[in-house]
């Protein structure tokens, strides 16, 4: 089972950046159904878009971030960046990061290529970095933000690009997951052109009509959002309870279960099948649309930034989607620092 | 698990549409009201109600209420 738990671990902080441009959701270029609806549904009334890649919205999340730490720069030993929209075919994007944040030259850096699930699973690939006498400090870097079409056809979605610090700390209670992954869902949700199996070519722009009404062409993201919606509800309340009960953990001593923000009508189903309620389980997506892998930190800086500064809470956070994966994990926060949203 | 429990479920789905105009045969796609946010409500009910996780092909390769109802038989 695909259960994984680390000790002597602890998130030290969290921090997001956003453009500062608000597209509004008044219309939708859909002929199935109308903007009211799509808010209605989706929960998406605006969100944030730009012309900044995932890493200079990571970038400015992390100054602000180890400003606000007051961490060395020299001390951090690992940079993980989790996005599906890297700044190059190659390299890895988390080497021009460690150059652009002037990162130590002895740091360990990669990327990881996820989307939604991808938050947690950095979390995992970092915690296990993490040793009393090896590395001790490491930034986990999330998020998505790219044009995706000049008409921007994709009301749905926001950029952020978002920063995690992670430390050793002996005795700390660590993080506990869950982590599951179908490729049979692999076309779920796909960018089909431009990488190595369907090269880019004039085609690669052709419009077509996609399930949800909106014509799109192969180097956008193309969904299929009734299997995407199924697997949603189903997988979530699964992996949920697995965790809770493989930990033996009661659901109701958990104070936030922290979501992937995917849309209002998907995570309110998972939210009422574990019978949970509101005001456990904060949602961004309402001004920030779904944000990929950055979306359940950009919940913890926009939603519930003081009582995580202030306060010893338990939590719960579950990412899902594009692979099709998803995992879960269980971690505490202990006064942790939550910097300001940065407004790129 | 019956086919007339099924097709009520189904039609409850629908705002504007009068339950009398759906039945069993009914070609649902035909339906004014249909559309592709009515079609996750009725994936949302089929989990919620059989514990079955329909795809998009299921709804799309499916005529009427019967055919649909079947393959989530099938797969209960």
């Amino acid at each position: 089972m695909a259960f994984l738990d680390f000790n002597n671990v602890r998130i030290a902080g969290f921090a997001a950046g956003v453009p500062k441009y608000v597209a509004v959701n008044e219309s939708v270029a859909s002929k199935d159904y109308d903007a009211a609806d799509f808010i209605a549904t989706t929960g998406v009334r605006e969100r944030r878009i730009g012309n900044f890649t995932t890493s200079d919205l990571c970038f400015e999340a992390t100054e602000r971030l180890l400003s606000d730490l007051q961490w060395d720069k020299a001390e951090i030993g690992a940079l993980v960046f989790v996005s599906q929209t890297a700044d190059y075919i190659l390299p890895a994007t988390a080497c021009v990061l460690q150059n652009r944040l002037g990162l130590s030259k002895e740091c360990y850096a990669l990327d990881i290529a996820l989307g939604c699930s991808g938050w947690v699973y950095g979390l995992s690939v970092v915690a296990g970095l993490l040793s009393e006498t090896g590395i001790t400090k490491a930034l986990l870097l999330a998020g998505d933000a790219k044009k995706r079409a000049k008409s921007d056809p994709d009301p749905l979605f926001g950029h952020a690009g978002t920063v995690t610090a992670i430390e050793y700390n002996k005795g700390a209670s660590g993080f506990k997951f869950h982590v599951g992954t179908d490729g049979s869902g692999y076309d779920a949700i796909i960018t089909p052109d431009g990488g190595s199996r369907n090269q880019f070519t004039e085609d690669s722009l052709k419009l077509v009509q996609c399930e949800d009404g909106i014509m799109r062409h192969r180097l956008q993201t193309l969904m299929k959002g009734m299997d995407v919606f199924a697997f949603g509800i189903s997988v979530v309340p699964k992996t949920v309870k697995k965790l809770l009960e493989k930990h033996q953990v009661d659901i109701n001593s958990i104070d936030y279960f922290l979501f992937h923000q995917a849309n209002k009508m998907m995570n309110e189903k998972i939210r009422k099948k574990l019978k949970l309620p509101e005001e456990k389980v904060p949602y961004c997506m309402q001004s920030f649309g779904n944000t990929s892998s950055a979306s359940i930190p950009l919940t913890v800086v926009t939603q519930i930034p003081e009582i995580v500064r202030a306060s010893s809470l338990h939590h719960l956070a579950c990412g899902f989607g594009v692979g099709l994966s998803w995992a879960t994990v269980l971690f505490d926060t202990d006064k942790v620092v939550v910097s300001d949203l940065v407004e790129v | 698990m019956n086919l007339q429990d099924f097709v009520e479920k189904f039609a409850e789905q629908f705002d504007e549409t009068d339950a009398n105009e759906i039945q069993a045969n009914t070609v649902f796609k035909d339906l004014d009201e249909w559309s592709s946010l009515i079609a996750l409500s009725v994936i949302a009910m089929v989990d919620e109600e059989y514990e079955v996780a329909l795809k998009g092909d299921d709804i799309r390769n499916a005529s009427t209420i019967e055919d649909l109802y079947n393959v989530v038989k099938a797969k209960h």
